[in-house]
Formats: structure tokens, C-alpha cells, sequence
């Protein structure tokens, strides 16, 4: 072993070598971002296609009332911007879900379980990492909104920048816990049909909650119930540069909940991986 | 069943003060399944030991338990010296790991994989640089860097996850059935180049295997079965103490099953 080496064991975990581990899982996750480039794409498709047709179709059928923080009437294609942009997010904390399933199938997962930084800090990096590329998705989408010709205030490009970390950190803590319970790629159908519809469906993302509540008043208490509609909620308020108290506490509320409790399904003395063979991460 | 590496397992604390791996006692189930029982084993510094045992014997669930994959609740395992359970970080800084499942990320080159593996050891980028290049000349493919993992043979995705388990300078290698699913050709430049590197460094080797024709005479072997050890020594001082001709008729009268063969296929437990 070389003096160097010797020299790096026993500084230990120094601040600079934390950084320089979250830079590593930063810069893998970015890696497979831009060699991925149908992944992009596709994460940009779903929502111009919810924008361009879904927004064009309803925009004469659904008119939308002054409500906070709107001002003025708006168009149904403003309204539905922040409920894509969380979609965006969303997707995205799924897709990064699935692709730590397939790395604990591949058996990359145990590369970074193996490095000898904290458990918990390797997990928040890559929900840092996840978060980071969700966030530029959003302002490519953000910009490709602008060139349909979506009104957005100017201010609001910057002011939504804190909900759009803080709602990808949430979504992204949400499917890791969802990555610790799926034991096969193949069951991640399931978790689209029972977890990612009614989630997105269920919430303000494509239509306002007083609309939901004089249709269903079940629909919009599930609606209430639903995390997702505080991050649409937290974004679209941002982005007119105000401040969503209650949908900021939630937020706030379930990116802790739910960042505690991958990091305890990850963890290898109680953590769920452990309780069966095969699954070493 | 008696030979040198017994000593060391018999004195559980003296063998985690002087060995650069040591298990002691340990012990790991599966909900009712019992995967583990009491198994100990010392490897010495800059020493080489096979961890003999067929599909199932628990080998995999023993390196899930070394590298902290699994939480080690019987028992205790020490790399250097320092608890894996009580000092993870430090006992992981020590530790260089070849999986049995392949775990290159397929998609970006070799030479990134390397690099990764040396961000999540807190080695900055020019001494990490430094270091790909040199274990990459190590097993032979320097000139595979900047090719992409998923363009290379079987035998140079194990060289590589070999060459990305040294970046960091670890004390101990644990490697769990690096041959499985090679040719012969690449089995034996993977045995050969394991042990000159091991012999090159002073690094500590557990090599775990199914496969008799990987393990040398000189070497101590350590003969796992359904979750126990059977026997631990050298291999001379097993084959005598089982009154038997060779090793595989030794792991024969041991275990009361078929010695594996060199050509079988695997999957661990």
C-alpha cells in the first residue's frame, strides 16, 4: 500500500472527501442521464403532450376563475404548468426508483453500498443527483412552455427554482422507499398502475380542487390526502413568486418522512433488504 | 480437520487483532432458514485463503455479511482490525470487493466506472486519475478505458472489476466466485493475476470458490458447507486430517457430496 493511501486512511472521512463522494455519485447519475438520451426525451414528451394537446383540447371546455395565486383569469395551458412541471418530477423520482431496482438487479447498487461513507449520505446523494437532473428538466419544459407561448411571469423563473429542489428531493425520497419494497423489475408496472396514476390523477396537477370537490367530494378529500397535489400546489405558487404555507409544510413534512424511511429500508440492520436471501442489495 | 489456520480460529480475539480478516462465530438467517452457523475464519495479512464450498454452502450471504450488505447481528467480522458492525467506514476503506454478480455499470466506459468507484472513496480526481491508470495497466487492459464496460468479453469485465477493487488501495480483496461463467483461458489469467498482485502489494486474498482447480497446495482453504465450517487449514494438513488422497476426495468424506467440478456453472446463496 502506498504512502498516499496511508495518508488518506487516516485523515479518515474528511469534509473534502464527503464532496468528492457526491460529486462521483453526481457525476455517474449525470453520465447515464446524457447517455440516455431517449430518457430525456421521453421525460419531455409526456408533459408537451399533455401542453400541447390535452391543454388545447380543454382549454375551451375548462375556463379557469381567478383563485390564488392567479390574479386574473388564465388560460387552461397556464394553469396546468406547474402540475407538469411536478409531473416531470415525479416521473422522473419514479424513473430513478426503477433505475435503482435495475442496479440492485445488476448488482451496481452494491458498488455504492460498499463505499465506506455513511449509508444515509450515499443515499442523500443520489437523491441529490436524481433531483438535479429533475430540476433541469423542468426548465428545458419550462422553456419549450414559454416557446408555445404559455404567459409566465418573469420573476417566477427563479422564485419556483427552492419548490422544484424541494418537490424533487420529495418525489425522488418517495420512490426510493418504493425501490426498497419492489423486488423485481417487472413488478414496477404495478407500482404505475396503483401508485403513479392515481397519485397524478388524484391531485390539483390537471384541474383545480374546487372543480374536483363539486363532482366527487370523496375524490377531493383523497385529493387532500394525496402528497402530490402539495408539490403541484408549492410549485404553482412559486412560480408567481407567493408563498403556499400549508402545501410548503407538507412538503417539508414528507421529504423528511419519506428520506428517514429509505434510509432505514436501506439500512442493513433493520432495513427490508436484509430479511431476504439473495438481496444484498 | 486440524491444520495451521485452526490456531487463529480458536482464538477468535487474537486472530481479529493479527489477521487482516477476521469472522468470528458467526451466524445469519433468512427469516427461519438458517444461511449461517458459527463460522470463523481468519485470513492473514498479506495472505491467500479459498473459501471452499458448493452452491448454497452460504458463501455469498458471508460476503453480504463482510462487505455490510447485511447487517452482522451473531458474531463479529473485523477488517484490520476495525469492527465492520462498529466501524463500518473504516473497515469498508480497507476492504476491496469483486461481487459474484457483475456490477460494471454497462452504460458509461471503463475507465468512468474506475473512476466512480474512486469518487465514493473520497479520492479526488488527479490521484484517482494516477490510480486507474495504474491498476489498469495492473490487469493488462490500459488500453480499454475509454471503451464502454458493455463491449467487453466476460474474462475483461472481471479484470476490470478486479482492477476497480484495487483503485482504492484496500489491505484485504474479497472476491466471491470471479471465475464463475468464464472460459478456462480467462479463469486462469484471473487466478494468476489475482495471486501476483496479492504477492505484488501484501494484500490479503478470501477467494471464494466452488472450483478445486483454483486452489493451489500451499494455500489455506476454509471448507464451507450448508452454513458451517468443516474444516480450515492448509490444504495438505485438510487432505491428511480427512485420510484422503487429494482435495476433492477430501471435500468428499467432509461434506458426503460430489466434489464440484471445474466446468459447473453457479449461483450462489
Amino acid at each position: 500500500m502506498s504512502a498516499t493511501a496511508l495518508d488518506h486512511r487516516r485523515q479518515g472521512l474528511t469534509p473534502g472527501g464527503y464532496l468528492i463522494c457526491m460529486r462521483g455519485v453526481m457525476w455517474r447519475e449525470a453520465l447515464r442521464f446524457v447517455h440516455q438520451r431517449g430518457r430525456f426525451l421521453a421525460a419531455l414528451v409526456r408533459p408537451l403532450v399533455w401542453l400541447v394537446i390535452f391543454a388545447a383540447g380543454w382549454r375551451q371546455v375548462l375556463g379557469v376563475s381567478i383563485m390564488p395565486p392567479y390574479h386574473t383569469y388564465i388560460l387552461y395551458s397556464t394553469y396546468v404548468v406547474p402540475g407538469l412541471l411536478a409531473m416531470i418530477q415525479f416521473f422522473y423520482g419514479m424513473q430513478s426508483s426503477l433505475s435503482m431496482v435495475y442496479d440492485r438487479e445488476m448488482g451496481n447498487m452494491r458498488v455504492l453500498l460498499v463505499s465506506p461513507f455513511p449509508r444515509w449520505f450515499l443515499l442523500v446523494s443520489r437523491l441529490t443527483a436524481s433531483t438535479v437532473i429533475s430540476v433541469i428538466q423542468c426548465y428545458a419544459f419550462l422553456v419549450l412552455a414559454w416557446l408555445w407561448g404559455v404567459d409566465l411571469p418573469a420573476a417566477g423563473w427563479i422564485s419556483v427554482l427552492p419548490a422544484l429542489i424541494l418537490g424533487g428531493f420529495m418525489l425522488g425520497a418517495m420512490g426510493m422507499v418504493l425501490s426498497s419494497l419492489i423486488r423485481q423489475l417487472e413488478n414496477f408496472a404495478g407500482v404505475m398502475n396503483f401508485v403513479i396514476f392515481p397519485l397524478f390523477f388524484a391531485s390539483s396537477a390537471l384541474y383545480p380542487l374546487w372543480q374536483v370537490q363539486q363532482s366527487s367530494p370523496i375524490l377531493y378529500q383523497a385529493c387532500l390526502f394525496n402528497p402530490f397535489t402539495y408539490v403541484v400546489e408549492f410549485v404553482r405558487f412559486s412560480l408567481y413568486s407567493s408563498l403556499n404555507v400549508t402545501a410548503l409544510a407538507v412538503v417539508i413534512v414528507c421529504t423528511v418522512v419519506f428520506t428517514a424511511a429509505a434510509i432505514l429500508a436501506y439500512d442493513p440492520a433493520r432495513g427490508l433488504l436484509a430479511r431476504r436471501p439473495g438481496a444484498a442489495a | 480437520m486440524d491444520g495451521p489456520g485452526l490456531a487463529a480460529l480458536r482464538a477468535p480475539g487474537l486472530a481479529a487483532e493479527t489477521s487482516a480478516l477476521s469472522v468470528e462465530r458467526v451466524s445469519h438467517s433468512y427469516g427461519e432458514r438458517r444461511a449461517l452457523e458459527g463460522v470463523s475464519l481468519a485470513v492473514p495479512r498479506g495472505g491467500f485463503v479459498a473459501l471452499l464450498g458448493l452452491n448454497g454452502a452460504g458463501k455469498t450471504t458471508l460476503f453480504s455479511l463482510i462487505t455490510r450488505l447485511f447487517d452482522t447481528r451473531h458474531g463479529r467480522i473485523t477488517v484490520q482490525g476495525f469492527d465492520v458492525s462498529r466501524r463500518p467506514s473504516a473497515a469498508l476503506a480497507e476492504l476491496g470487493v469483486v461481487f459474484q454478480a457483475r456490477t460494471l455499470d454497462l452504460d458509461i466506459t471503463v475507465g468512468d466506472n474506475l473512476l466512480y468507484h474512486a469518487a465514493l472513496h473520497g479520492i479526488g480526481r488527479r490521484r484517482a486519475r494516477e490510480r486507474v491508470a495504474a491498476v489498469l495497466e495492473d490487469v493488462g487492459l490500459s488500453d480499454r478505458a475509454r471503451e464502454k464496460a458493455r463491449r467487453l468479453s466476460g474474462g475483461q469485465m472481471r479484470r476490470i472489476e478486479i482492477a476497480r477493487a484495487l483503485v482504492h488501495e484496500p489491505s484485504v480483496l474479497a472476491l466471491d466466485e470471479p471465475t464463475v461463467g468464464l472460459d478456462v483461458a480467462s479463469k486462469a489469467t484471473i487466478v494468476e493475476q489475482v495471486r501476483a498482485l496479492a504477492r505484488a502489494r501484501g494484500v490479503a486474498v478470501l477467494w471464494a470458490t466452488h472450483l478445486l482447480d483454483e486452489i493451489e497446495p500451499g494455500d489455506q482453504v476454509v471448507v464451507l458447507h450448508l452454513g458451517k465450517v468443516l474444516a480450515s487449514g492448509e490444504m495438505s494438513a485438510i487432505i491428511a486430517s480427512a485420510g484422503a488422497a487429494d482435495l476433492r476426495s477430501a471435500f468428499r468424506a467432509l461434506t458426503g457430496a460430489a466434489a464440484p467440478v471445474p466446468d459447473a456453472e453457479e449461483g450462489g446463496a
